[in-house]
Formats: C-alpha cells, structure tokens, sequence
C-alpha cells in the first residue's frame, strides 16, 4: 500500500472521516443543528478529492488508475458514481433537518451513519475484485441497516431486522455465486475472470458452464436483492414503510445507484462474455419487475408503500438498460444502453428525491403517510403540491422532465438491441403506472382538504427542493450534457 | 460582427418579458400593471436594435454567419441540435417581426388601456414576439417545428383574448383546429425525413438540420464533395408537407377559413400576428426550405397555383365584406397567395420583398382600423362613414397604406407587386401564365376594395357608429368622434413612412432612387447571398409597371364612382351578379361546408358517434376488466407480503430456484 493508493481512496476516506467527526462533534456540541451544516459542509473534501482525481485521469492512457493489489479503480465510471452518491447524501441531509431535530438523541448517528454508508457506495462502484465487492457492499448495507431502525418504534425496528436478516441470506446467495465463479475460473478479478472464461465455455450449455450458470444467477439474486428486482423485492415495502422517511428516500436512490453501478461493472466487464445469456435473463427480471411493482403499488393506500412499489417497477425500466447489451456483441457500436442507465439513475434519483422531499414536509405536519390524508395540498401547500406533481409527472414519464427523457434513452436502447417486446412491456407499464401515480395529483387538487392549516417548510429542505425540481426539468430540456459525461463514464466498459 | 450571444438575446428578451409579467407581475404588482407595457416595449425595443446589428452583421459578412449548432439530444447516431442560422432571410425576417412588434407594442398602451386583463395582454403579446423570433431563428426543423406550434399557441390564446365573448371564444378554437390540419402535414413531411434519415446519415449530415435539407435536396458537387441528392418522390412528398404546414398558418385556399374569424381578437393582435408576422410564417417556411421545393417541379407547381388561386379567391370575398378588418383580413388572405405565387415560379426575392413590405403597410392598415374602432365603436363599415373630419391623422395614414397595397407608383406596394408580376411572367408555361393572369386580376380587386373601405369609412356622412348599429338603447357612449391619443397614432405615423418608402429605398433599381447610399438591388442581391438560392434582380419592365399601374387604377376608379361619387349604385351592381355576389357574401359556404358537412354531419354523427359506440362496448369493457383485473392481481402479489421475515427468505430462494429451472428448460 503506497501514499498513492491512499490517494486514490481519499474520497472514501475523508468521507468516512467526516461521519467520524460528525459523531465526535455531537457528544461535544449542545447546539444539534450543526451537525447537518458540518456534513454538508464537509462534503467538499472528498468532492475535492472527486474532482482532483477526474482531473489526473486524463494523464492516463487508458483513463484508469489501478490501485490496493488490483480491487480498486478510480476511472470515470466510478467517479461518476462517487459525485452522485454525494449529490443524494447532500440532498437528503438537507431535507433531513426538520425531521432529525425531533429526534431525542443519536443525531450524529444518523448523520454518520449515513456517511459511512455513502463511503460504501462510493467504494462498491470502483472495485474491481468480487472480494472487495462484498466488502463494501456490506460497509453500504448495515449502516443502512442502522438507519431503517433509527426511530425504534415498533414499525422502524421491524423493518430493521427484516433488512438485516434478509440482507444476510442474500449476502449468503451472493457469497455462493461467487464462490462458484471463483471455483470455475480461479481468480476474483474482474478482468481476469473475462480472459480465463474466453477459453472454457461450453456453447451448448446456457452460461457456458453448469456451473457458472448457478454461478451467475446467485450473483444476480444478491444484486437483484440490493436493486429491489423481483422476485428478490419482499423486503422493500416493509422497510420502506417502516424506516424513517428520509432514510427512505436514500435508500430508494443511492443504494438503487449503487447496485446498477456493480451489476455493470461486474456483468458488463467479468460476465462479457456470456453476455448474451445474462442480457436475456436481466430482460426477463426487467419486465416481471415492472410488471408486479406497478400492478401492487395500484392497490396501495400508504405513499411510502407506494413509493416502494414503483421503486421495484424502476428497477424494472433501469434494467432494460443493463439488457441492451446486444450493442456490445457486433462489437461497441452504441453505448446507449449503459449510459441511459447512467441517465436514467440520476433522472430518476433527482425525482424520486423530489418526491420524498415534498411527502417528508408534508407529512411532517399532517403525522399520515396515507395518500387521502394528501387532501387539498394544493390549496394548504401550493408549493409542495406543485413540486410532487412535478416529481409525479416525471415518474410516470411525461415530457418536458428528467424522467421522459430516462425512457426514452432506455426504449432507444431497447429498440436497438432488438428487445422490441420489452419496450412493449416498458410502455403498457408506464400506462398502467399513470393510474396509482395520478391518483396523488388527483387526491391533492381535487379532494377537499380535512384542515386549512398552512404548511410551511424550513429554508434548507426548500432549497434541496428547489434544487431537485430544477434538476428534473433542466434534465428534460437539456438532456445533452449529462448524457455526454454518461458517455464517457462508461467507455471503461466496453475495452 | 455580431456574437451569438448576443442573437440569443433577439429571442430571449421578449421571452424574459412574457416570464417576469406572467409570475411576478401578474400575481403580485398587478397594481402596477401598467409596467407590463413599459417591459415588454422596452424588451422588444432592445430586440429591435439587436436584430438591426444582425442585419449589419450578415451585410458585412456577405451571407450566413456560420454559428455551430449545439447538441440538444442525441440518440445512438441521430442528433437533434439547437442553434441559430442567421442569414440575410432570417435577419430580414428579424427586422420586420421586432420593427412591427415594436409599433404595435407601443399602439396598444392605447388601444388596451383600461382593459381589466392588460398584463396578460403583453405577457401574451411577449411570448408571441419571443415564439417568432425563435421560430425565425431556428436552424434545425424539429427546433422551427416547436416555435411553430407556440406561435400557433400564442395565437390562439391572442385571438380569444376576451374570452368571455362566445365568438372571440369560437374563433381561437376555429383558428387552432384549422392551422392544426395543416401542420399535422408539416409533422408527416418531418417524420418522412426521420424515415429517410440513411440518405443523410450514410453522407455524414443531419436529417433535421435546414442547412442540410436544403443541400441534400439540391444534390450535385458542393464544395469538392459530391452529393447525393434525395429522390425525387421523398423530396416532393417533405416538401408538400412542409407546404401543407406553410397553408394552414399563411391561410391560403382551402384552409383560409380561420383568419377573416381570427378578427375577434383586440386589432392589435390582428396588425401584428394576422397581418405582419405569423402569417408569414408559412412563406417563411417554403422560402427556408426553397432549394428543397425547387428540386420538385410537382411541389413548385402546387405552391404556384394554391397561392394564385387564393390570391385572386380571398380577393373576392374582400369586395363584399362590410366589417373593415374583415376586409383587410381577406386581402391579408390575398396578399398571402401572392408571396405564395411567386415563390412558387421562382421568384423567391419578389415574395420576400413583398412579405417584408406587406408588413408595414398591412399593419399600417390593421391600425388605422383599431383607431377608426377607438371613434366609432364599430368595425362595420356601414355605420363609419365621414370620420376624416374627425381623424385626419388616422385618415392620411390609412390612404397611404391603401395606395401603398394597390400598386400605384411610388409607394411600396408598386415595386414588389410588380416584381411578382414580372417573375410569373418570365416564368412562362402554363402554369407562369395561368398565375399572371390571377394575379392581375387580384390587383384589380386589391385596388377596388382598399379603396372601397377608405371610402365607406372615411367619406360622406357619418352613420351613427355603434349606436346606430345597436338600435338605440345603447345610449351614446360608445362613440366619440375625435382623433386617437398620440401612443396611437404616433406609432401609425412611424409604420406610414416604409409604406411609403420600403419599395424603393430598399430595392433602388438604381442609386439615385437609392438616394445615392443604397446600393441598386441592394434587397434582392442581399438575399442572394443564401447557399444554392440563385436571384435574378431585373430592371424595371416598363410595359408591365404601366400595365399594373393601369389595372390598380381601374379598380380605384371604380371604387370611386360606386362609394365616393356614387355614380354607380352598388346595390345595383350586386343586383345584376345577385349569385355571385351571394356566393362571395356567404364565403363561399366554406364554413358550412367545413363546419355543417364535415364536422357536425361527417365526424361528428359519422366517425364520432360510431367509434363511441365501440369505445363504451368494446373498449370500455375490455378496460374495466382490466382495471378489475389490475386491481387483484396487485392485491392477491400483494398478499403475499404477510409480513412474515421467513417468508419473504422463502419467497426469495422459491425465485432463485424458478430461474434456475426457467432458464434449464428454455436452453
């Protein structure tokens, strides 16, 4: 290990830093409300570091920089990753601080907990190494655990330990895939892993090995489980529901983020090969996903439960991305399907947060998560109201936002990959998805509200507000850069 | 030389101003209202100078400012840009929308005063001058396609205005419903060359952009590299489609219905956006896409004979109108099919020299009208009558304008008009023949009408204005005879001095008519400078100017006999062509052929009601089953989640185990 490779780890380690000050800070400190200040704040050292990196990167010549015995990279990709996992930990401890300042005690837990965990999605998008994999995908997962749990009421530690529990079994999956993958091809490095499969695959058999098949499909179940794919989804209303709205919110995004930023790497660099067979099974996945979260979330009464449902049904559009991978086999000619999965998780984090921000303001004043208690908003918070609309509006995939345009890239790469009935499914989901998402448009404009009170929203959740609106519709105008630098990030995947 | 930033400005300022009076005016300093008239002057007067320095800019420069474009959204291979192309037509077309834009601005701090709805009035008009010059600006069809529909929009929302009035009301539907057919057209024409996008992309160029429509469509060896040119089927068929979008805005024959309707809104509107600038639009569009029509002689013939035709056709109609905007707003309908007519024998400088002198004096007219209403309190002709004692200011404008428009020598109108006729005339054939003829005879008509409206409005007695037209319960207000405030007719003043001299100042045939600073041809050489656009500026035919002079003569003559010196009794004129006449006072049953046959008998009771019948049977069932089957299959998934932590183990292993075999199996 060498000063270097310290360097290229500095934007995991100053941000675990900073979770460590932040919960020093709140022994020592009476006023609490620093505490978010200073994480934001503090932000800007391991962006600082972000951006130096990105910067010597283009000294490189072939744009990566390989460190600690070959697990870590630091290229575009994974830096892409690292500024939005920021982007998201800034936003959401923004809107966080109403709803922290409640709480009795642990506020600097919360807030370190929360960047412990980021430091776990950061590292989990530059690992290169099965082994490290699991490492920071543990290092993501139990601060997350922490957090589900965080208001120790009856409904929060429930979700706590199903999060814990099932975690643990898909983490056992996960181990297994990978120990069979390790077993058929002798190595845990990505890169290895594709030049030994080259030469030992059986073409009569799916996956090219028994073994690997079994392989494969237990690393896409611990996966699955991260993403919220079905049929590895149980767990994601119960938690949603039960953990504390912002960290709700978080965990919708950055560990959704995090999830596709490894499923790419390790199946589009280790699995390339066989990309074929995993396309087909990703596609399969795609629309079971979209399929079930939209038809349940339909039946919902809870928002948040909603929102879980439509989650899945996401990870569901996300993956039509991941299978169109059919681009890479007459080899490279677009990139589409990768970088519109790049697109569509910021699109659909910049949304998603939009929407949470705007339920967590809400209902930190009505005390419901029911959507009828949404009655009248657009009348007692005209400006919430018109945001969620805005964030809704999105969601379902309408013009001019962030989310249209994530669709489209992902369509567009369906539709080049030959995986014409999996846009079919994408767009009859999208219909039905109008349903349970208007409902809320519906409930907040037209429904009568049960009180006249106003709702009022402190100066640092309106901003996060105001930033993630804007980033919704600055992303379906102006599409082009964004994409541009998605690009770029995943050029590493396709050498 | 002007900087790209600063062209953006041309259209973002009047955009600023529609967005600061729509959310901070309007809802919080209503009380100041009278800002939003100062802003949105103030906005399209710096868009006014900024665009006078583009046309400097592209003078100096000999041609196009060649800006990059800048990629809006690109899938796989196929880029869609945003960016400017600022050529001497587009920096033409800037001067005439913010030049007119500007008088009329200034006229309806007048004209609306008072009006309750006076900040929505110019934030609409802002959002329309902005939508113009965008659409004016554009260098990419999808991007001119988008501008298109919100000058459609701002349109509509301009004509209904006073909302509250049922045929105000009406008539922005009809206008939207009208220009919509035509530009589902212009949609096939752009989703034909997506179709064809191969042809483009397998040569390195954009099937979106203008620059490069126009030098697929003009094919051949360009700069070293030879081009291959579309087919001549795909280049007719995007160029009709185009054309169909240009027939629906420019109201030409057969969806010209939605314009003389389009009155129903405040004159102003009518000057700016039914006279001088969005109804150009559509001549604008086949003059950016000329070296495309050019290379469809089928295309070419059609905009020749659709434009004849509606000039001579609308021009009828205009004869026996008796509201005054209605009968500007079918020579406007005319005049259009001029520009049209001679875009299509080739004469794409006289089209655009009549459109940018067609401006001044039409707006000119639409004004002098507005003012006339500010007296009257009428627009119907047949209660006007004297009002020159009262408004000679507004009288002595209006007659320039009306010499202007019917061709007589020196005014504007004379060297423009002229020049079509020349180019159909040198354009020979048939169909050159066939449209010269048309055209004469429109400049007839032009001249009778114009004058025949002058002379109903302006000469003999008064006939009681509004109060007469109601009956006399009205009670006197309404009318008081006088001139109009100065913000009005300043403005009319300023529009009267093109009218007078945009002919011959702008186009001199030689220096001295050029004053000695304008060059001779100086217009038509300038909009040469356009790539693959050959112009061919001609002296003055002598037989063909005394020929027109003639013909406008004539028909002035006329109208003077009938309504000044009433020597002829138009009652009995009308009388002796009684079908004719009725024919032309009905408009020719277009509206009930459009609204009684097709829409009320042919959609409505045909289509509409059987695929309703289908929609509530058929349809419907199927989506309650659906919606049935939605609903429970969600709620039995959802069941499933108990709750329970082992089972949501066992449902996860149960799904690894179906892939597992799934996947066995399907191999």
């Amino acid at each position: 290990m060498t000063l270097h490779d310290l360097y290229l780890l500095s934007p995991e380690l100053s941000l675990a830093s900073l979770g460590m000050v932040v919960i020093i800070l709140d022994m020592v400190l009476r006023r609490k409300g620093v505490l978010a200040a200073v994480s934001v704040v503090g932000l800007l050292a391991p962006l600082a570091f972000s951006i130096s990196l990105w910067g010597d990167l283009s000294g490189e010549p072939d744009g990566q920089m390989v460190g600690i015995f070959n697990t870590l990279v630091v290229d575009k990709f994974s830096l892409f990753f690292k500024f939005l996992v920021m982007g998201i930990v800034a936003l959401v401890v923004m809107s966080s601080v109403e709803y922290v300042s409640r709480l009795r005690q642990f506020q600097g837990e919360y807030y370190g907990l929360m960047l412990f965990s980021a430091s776990g999605m950061m590292l989990l998008a530059a690992t290169t190494d099965l082994i490290s994999t699991y490492v920071a995908l543990e290092l993501t997962t139990l601060p997350l655990v922490a957090l589900a749990a965080f208001l120790r009421d009856s409904r929060s530690t429930e979700a706590g330990i199903k999060f814990l529990l099932l975690s643990a079994m898909s983490s056992a999956v996960l181990l297994y895939g990978m120990t069979l993958t390790y077993g058929f091809t002798g190595t845990t490095q990505l890169v290895e892993i594709f030049e030994r499969l080259g030469a030992s695959l059986d073409a009569t058999v799916p996956f090219g090995s028994h073994a690997l098949f079994l392989g494969v499909i237990m690393i896409v179940a611990g996966f699955g489980f991260k993403i919220a794919a079905v049929p590895f989804q149980m767990w994601v209303p119960d938690v949603y529901e039960g953990a504390p709205t912002p960290i709700t919110a978080y965990l919708s995004v950055a560990s959704k983020a995090a999830g596709f930023a490894i499923i790419l790497r390790v199946f589009y660099i280790g699995f390339g090969e066989i990309s074929l067979d995993w396309a087909a099974l990703f596609a399969v996945l795609s629309a079971v996903s979209m399929t079930v979260g939209n038809l349940v979330a339909i039946a919902q009464k809870n928002i948040k439960r909603m929102l879980a449902y439509s989650t899945i049904a996401h990870a569901g559009f996300l993956m039509v991305g991941v299978a169109s991978i059919a681009a890479r086999v007459p080899v490279g000619e677009t990139t589409l399907g990768p970088s519109g999965v790049l697109f569509y998780l910021v699109a659909y984090a910049v949304t998603n947060l939009a929407a949470f921000f705007a339920i967590i303001a809400i209902s930190n004043r009505t005390g419901s998560d029911m959507i009828s208690s949404f009655a009248g908003m657009g009348r007692r918070a005209p400006f919430l109201a018109i945001i969620l609309a805005f964030a809704i509006v999105s969601l379902l995939g309408i013009p001019p936002t962030a989310g249209f345009m994530g669709k489209l890239y992902m369509f567009s790469a369906a539709m080049k990959s030959d995986l014409a009935w999996l846009v079919v499914v994408g767009v009859v989901n999208s219909a039905i998805s109008a349903y349970y998402y208007l409902k809320v448009i519906r409930v907040m404009y037209m429904v009568d509200p049960e009180g006249e009170e106003k709702i009022h929203v402190a100066y640092a959740p309106q901003a996060a507000l105001y930033i993630t609106a804007l980033g919704i519709l600055a992303l379906g105008i102006f599409p082009g850069p964004l994409m541009t630098v998605a690009e770029k990030a995943v050029a590493v995947l396709f050498r | 030389m002007i900087f790209e930033g600063a062209a953006w400005a041309i259209f973002l300022l009047p955009l600023a101003s529609f967005v600061v009076i729509s959310l901070f005016v309007r809802p919080f300093l209503n009380q100041y209202e009278k800002y939003s008239g100062y802003l949105t002057i103030l906005a399209i007067g710096a868009a006014f100078v900024l665009s006078i320095w583009a046309l400097g800019s592209v003078l100096g420069n000999e041609g196009e400012i060649g800006w990059e474009a800048h990629s809006w959204l690109a899938i796989g291979n196929l880029e869609i840009s945003l960016g400017i192309l600022m050529d001497p037509l587009t920096a033409i077309l800037l001067i005439v929308v913010t030049s007119v834009s500007l008088a009329v601005q200034v006229y309806s701090q007048g004209y609306m005063r008072g009006d309750p709805s006076y900040s929505r009035y110019f934030a609409f008009m802002s959002l329309f001058t902005a939508s113009m010059l965008g659409l004016v600006l554009a260098r990419n069809i999808v991007q001119l396609y988008a501008f298109w529909e919100l000058v459609g929009l701002s349109s509509y929302l301009l004509i209904g205005f006073w909302y509250n009035r049922p045929a105000a009301a009406a008539a922005a539907k009809k206008a939207f419903l009208v220009t919509r057919l035509g530009d589902v057209g212009f949609l096939l024409g752009i989703l034909y060359l997506f179709f064809n996008k191969e042809a483009f992309l397998s040569q390195g160029l954009n099937p979106f952009e203008i620059a490069d429509i126009n030098l697929i469509a003009h094919g051949g060896e360009v700069a070293g590299v030879q081009i291959i040119a579309l087919g001549s089927g795909v280049a007719t068929w995007v160029a009709v489609g185009i054309f169909a979008g240009a027939v629906g805005k420019s109201a030409q024959f057969p969806l010209h219905v939605w314009l003389p309707d389009a009155m129903e809104g405040p004159t102003p509107v009518s000057a700016l956006i039914h006279a001088a600038t969005m109804v150009v639009a559509g001549v604008f569009l086949v003059a950016r896409f000329f070296p495309l029509f050019e290379s469809s002689t089928t295309a070419m013939n059609i905009v020749a004979v659709i434009g004849g035709f509606t000039a001579i056709f609308a021009a009828t109609m205009g004869l026996v109108m008796n509201d005054i905007k209605r009968v500007l707003a079918y020579s406007t309908v005319s005049q259009l099919g001029y520009m049209m007519l001679a875009l299509g024998v080739g004469a794409y400088e006289a089209a655009i020299f009549h459109l940018f002198n067609h401006a001044f004096f039409k707006a000119l007219l639409f004004l002098g009208a507005g003012s006339v209403n500010h007296a009257s309190g009428t627009f119907n002709m047949q209660y006007m009558g004297g009002l020159k004692r009262y408004m000679p200011r507004t009288y002595v404008t209006f007659l320039i304008a009306a010499v202007s428009i019917s061709g007589i020598f020196p005014l504007a109108g004379f060297w423009s008009k002229d020049e079509i006729l020349v180019g159909a005339w040198n354009h020979g054939g048939t169909i050159g023949q066939l449209v010269f003829w048309m055209a004469l005879v429109a400049a007839f008509m032009t001249a009778f009408y114009i004058f025949r409206a002058l002379f109903l409005t302006f000469h003999g007695e008064f006939r009681g204005g509004v109060d007469a037209e109601n009956g006399s319960q009205s009670g006197g207000h309404g009318v008081h005879l006088a001139e109009s405030p100065w913000v009005m007719v300043a403005p009319m003043m300023v529009l009267a001095v093109p009218a007078v001299v945009s002919g011959f100042l702008a186009n001199p045939l030689n220096t001295a008519w050029g004053l000695g600073i304008v060059p001779t041809h100086w217009f038509s050489k300038l909009l040469g400078n356009v790539e693959f656009i050959s112009v061919h500026p001609e002296p003055m035919n002598l037989v063909m100017a005394f020929g027109s002079t003639v013909v406008a003569l004539a028909g002035i003559g006329l109208a003077y006999l009938m309504y000044y010196a009433h020597k002829v009794s138009p009652e009995k004129v009308a009388a002796a062509i009684r079908p004719a006449y009725n024919a032309a006072f009905c408009k020719y049953y277009f509206d009930d052929l459009y609204e009684d046959w097709i829409t009320r008998r042919g959609f409505y009771k045909g289509v509409a009601q059987s695929t309703d019948w289908v929609d509530r049977n058929i349809i419907d069932r199927i989506g309650v089953g659906i919606g049935f089957l939605g609903r429970n299959v969600g709620q039995v998934i959802g069941m499933l989640e108990n709750g329970q932590v082992q089972a949501y183990g066992a449902g996860m292993s149960i799904g690894i185990l179906v892939i597992l075999v799934v996947f066995s199996i399907w191999n």
